[in-house]
Formats: structure tokens, sequence, C-alpha cells
């Protein structure tokens, strides 16, 4: 099992990842692993985020299938192996 | 420059188009009046192309038209010259070439229901009836005919989406008529009748475990990895379009008038925005008067993150579980809930929610009133609608419409154990007479469905046939 999380990137996010489909970022809570990738990729975390701790309401974030909304939002928390996905609020209906 | 058209047939037909549509307008390139897809949060400008959302903030794009160009020439008299479908609104919808799908979609009855009416102690009221559309009998063969016909544009062998049931219907059955290949994404769990409803046009059909908010996660997923035409994701600017026809048909259909309150179910929060839209264009046109409509949200109460951030006062909705009868607005996170919720407060409007028992009580009650069967969607949308005008959110007397978007026949197995077993007799005259005795006790239909709080004077005989098409007094 890896000792990072992997986090899928949507295609309208990934020119800001250098085109990456996912990232592998160690971390023990959602906050922190997209805090590394912000550090990382600014641009990405400009789009991400509202403010400091808010994300973009047009974003999703789930952590192994399961909306962060129903855990504990950006302080869920993650272990290795989980898979973090990034996904566009804006489908379906 | 020549264009196409329906005629009443749904033939297509050559339709001379005015031959400027504005200033610097390139008459002989462009087919139609769509000037751009446009973030709806910071208004940046993108191609019409498959794509749904803004690559600076996420933000949702829609189709941005030229109304300059339209005014003078898109008319009351220009759209009734138009055919008797959808189509007819040809001019004010994402689509460059002839009409390639549905037809004979959309102009579904408006109908005036003096029985229900009565029955809840208003003055005017109207059902518009999607559970009549065609070919699959629900609101979905609005959006579904635009988003096949654009998806044919861009030149994509196949098409997709993902569903509650109704949705599904749609594109198997637009996707078999245009032949082209379909795959529906659907909750595991979903009524029979939505699945034999959807598997009959040959789709290729995948249940995903979970509810309709993991099947949507999921598309969006597919969509980033597949060259499909995902009517809801990648074609959803265009897709959305479509539902404005149920607003402009309304508005048409009463006589160029628009309803003072419109009462729209929610689901994933495409129609009530767009029905909105449709009201707006039409006054940007000065095809009707600015009667400063309201917007009302109806959503189950096992379903409800919409109408729960509107009691509440938030701009923002949380997300649910959904645990409802109502299966096909069972949608937790819903897409445009934020435009919902904006659209409503600013109109005016609210929210309500019914529980499942009240659901199926209005689906009686519409079914016993006015000869309308619809599903629990549109049980959840009346049964709302009475609980907005018992609250006074909605006056007595001033015109409603109340949006019914689907058709009862696909979810039988939601009504069982609401009706008296059915008496079985041998073929005899005199048992017949006693059964028709025994069934003189009972109460007459309808009679139980009402609340203390509405009036329940006994419905009376219709005394004029609606028709679909025929203007209605609002």
């Amino acid at each position: 099992m890896s000792d990072s999380v992997t986090v899928l990137i949507p295609t309208a996010l990934r020119p800001q990842v250098g085109d990456q489909e996912q990232i592998s970022v160690p971390g023990d809570s959602v906050k922190q692993v997209l805090a590394t990738l912000n550090t990382q990729f600014p641009d990405f975390g400009k789009r991400l985020f509202k403010g400091d701790d808010e994300l973009n309401r047009f974003i999703n974030v789930y952590v192994n299938d399961e909306d962060i909304r129903f855990m504990d939002n950006l302080d869920t928390p993650v272990k290795p192996g989980d898979e973090l996905s990034i996904v566009p609020a804006i489908a379906g209906g | 420059m020549l264009d196409f058209l329906l005629d009443k047939k749904g033939f297509f037909v050559a339709a001379t188009r005015p031959k400027t549509h504005g200033q610097g307008r390139d008459t002989e390139r462009q087919m139609s009046y769509v000037r751009a897809l446009t973030c709806k949060e910071c208004a940046a400008d993108y191609p019409v192309e498959p794509r749904t959302v803004c690559e600076n903030d996420f933000g949702p794009l829609e189709v941005a038209f030229d109304y300059t160009a339209m005014r003078g020439n898109v008319t009351r008299e220009s759209i009734q010259a138009g055919p008797d479908s959808l189509w007819r609104y040809k001019d004010l919808l994402p689509v460059e070439g002839p009409p390639r799908a549905g037809l004979r979609s959309g102009m579904t009855p408006l109908i005036r229901a003096d029985n229900l009416a009565k029955k809840l102690g208003v003055k005017d009221l109207y059902i518009k009836d999607d559970s009549a559309n065609y070919p699959t009998f629900s609101y979905k063969d609005r959006v579904v005919s635009i988003a096949l016909t654009k998806a044919l544009e861009f030149g994509f062998d196949t098409v997709a989406c993902a569903s509650t049931g109704n949705l599904a219907h749609s594109v198997a059955a637009h996707a078999a008529a245009a032949g082209v290949r379909s795959f529906v994404l659907i909750p595991h769990d979903l009524e029979e009748g939505k699945i034999v409803g959807s598997l009959v046009f040959g789709p290729r059909m995948v249940k995903i475990h979970g509810n309709y908010d993991d099947v949507n996660r999921l598309c969006s997923q597919i969509a980033d990895k597949y060259n499909w035409a995902i009517v809801n994701v990648n074609l959803r600017p265009f897709y959305t379009e479509g539902a404005k026809t149920l607003g402009f048909e309304i508005a048409e259909q009463l006589g160029w008038q628009l309803p003072k309150h419109t009462v729209v179910p929610v689901a994933g929060g495409t129609l009530l925005p767009k029905v909105w839209k449709g009201y707006r264009e039409f006054i940007e046109l000065g095809l009707v008067k600015d009667n400063q409509p309201k917007m009302y949200a109806a959503q189950a109460q096992g379903c409800s993150p919409v109408v729960e951030a509107l009691r509440n006062g938030r701009e923002l909705f949380k997300p649910q579980k959904p645990d409802t009868i109502a299966k096909s607005i069972a949608i937790g996170n819903p897409a445009d809930g934020y435009y919902v919720i904006k659209i409503v407060n600013d109109s005016g409007g609210y929210g309500a929610a019914a529980q499942d028992q009240e659901i199926l009580d209005a689906v009686k009650l519409l079914a016993q009133t006015e000869g309308v069967f619809t599903e629990p969607a549109g049980g959840t949308t009346l049964a709302c609608a009475i609980k907005l005008i018992e609250s006074g959110r909605i006056p007595r007397d001033e015109p409603i419409c109340v949006c019914i978007t689907g058709n009862g026949l696909k979810t039988v197995e939601a009504m069982q154990g609401q009706f008296a077993d059915v008496p079985i007799i041998p073929a005899k005259l005199n048992d017949f007479d006693r059964v028709v005795d025994e069934l003189a006790q009972q109460p007459a239909p309808g009679a139980a469905l009402t609340s203390p709080l509405v009036s329940v004077d006994p419905p009376t005989p219709r005394t004029q046939p609606t028709a679909a098409t025929k203007p209605a007094t609002p």
C-alpha cells in the first residue's frame, strides 16, 4: 500500500498540475493534502479554494467515494491508500 | 439564406431567415442567435463546444444569446408560425442547423384545473402536464431533444446520461430514433417501470450501487475519460436550455401572459432556473408583460436540501442522503441548487417539502379531480403547492401554475396499498347489484384527500375541454 493519498484531478484542473490525471500526496486530513497540492501548484489552489478554509462551492471533494460534507469537511481524516477525488459540482439533473 | 423549420406534421420545410440579425453579424455563417458559452459567475466567454464549467472558477457555463439581434425578428407571429412542438422556439434554442431529435416533443397540455381549484379554494389554477410529453412522458423529452440535436451537430456517435429514470428513458428513445449508441447509468434500486421503459429502446444500461449522486459523480469522471456526449455533463449548457421551453409554452398557452405563481419540482435544479430564464427572455423580447412572476420550489421531505436552505435563509444548501418515495427527484446534491435558491428568493417565492404520504395523496387528488396520473414527483409538486397555498405564501386569488413533470404509469409500485381491494364476483347480476350497494357505502373518490384548511365543496364537471394549445385566460 502506498504511503500517500491518491488525488484524482478532473480535466479542467489538469493544466494547473502539469496535465497529471492523479497525484500521490502525503497527509493526514483532506485539508493537509490539498494544502500540500496548493503549495506545489499555486494556480491549482487558486481555483480550488474561495478563502483559506473554504472550498470553491462549485467543487466537490470525495474521500473513497464519500462526499466530505457528510464527514468532517476539510478536517476529514485520510490515511495512506485512500483515494481523494476532486469533481466539478455542475453535473447532472 | 435558408433555414429549416418543421411544419405541423413535423416535416422539415425551408424557411427564409431575416437577412440581418444585427450590426456586424455574419449572417451567412451563423444559423442561430447563440453568442457564446458564458460563465454564470465571472462572465468569461467560451466558444460553443462540449464544455460545462469555467476554467477560472468552475462556475457553470450557460448559453448566451444575442437578444438585440432577436428583437423584431423573434415575435409572437414567428413562433406561432412554427411547428406544434418545442421546436417552434428554435430561435431561442442553442441549435445551429435543423432539429434532429424530438420533432414531436413539447407543446404538452396546459390544463385549466377548475375542479382542483375548487377543491383547493383558489381562483385560477393551471396544470402544465408534461406527463403527456412525447415520446417518453416526462419533461426530460425537452432537454434531450436539444442535447441529442447538439450531440449530432458536434459529431458524437455515443450519448449517455446519469439518470433517476426519466432521463434514461428519454436518452434511450431519442438515441434509438437518431440511430446513435446510448449508455444510461442509473441507481441500482429504481422502479421496474423505469428499467423496462429504458431497456425497450436498446440502450447499454448500467446500474450503479448507490444513489443518484453516486451515479452523477461517476458520470463526471466518465466524461473526463470517454469521448461521449453525456447529456447532463459535458452537454449540460445545451441540455438545460431545452427546459426553457416549458416556460415558453406556459406563457404562450396562457395567451402570452405569465402566471403570477409557478410551482416547480426541484431535483438537480435544472428546471426552475430555466423556466425562469424562459419567462425573462419572453419579457426581454416584449412577448409578454413583466408581471413580476414568483417561483416556488417543491421537494420531497426525504430529499429537501434546497427547501431546507430556503427555510433557514441560507444561500448554500447542505447535501442530503435521499430517502423518499419520489425517486425521480431524489437528488441530495443538486448541481443547480444554488441558483434555485437565488431565483426563488429574488423572485419573492418560497419553497415547501412534502412527506411521502402527502405526495401519494396528491397523486390521487390530481388524478381524481383532473384525470391526470402523475408520478410521485408530480405528487410532490402538487402537495407542496397546496402547502404554499394553505400557509398563505401563494394567494388564493392570483393565477397559479403547477408543473407536473412525469407520468404515474412508470411508477405504479409507488401506489401499492393506496386503494381498497377490488371486488371479484361471479358473472351474475345479483352479485353485481350487491357490490354496487357495498361500493355506495364507501366515500366518493377524492373525498378524503383534502386537508381541513381546504374547501371541501364537491368538484364540478368540467364544462369545456381544455386544449393543448388553446390559450387559457390567466
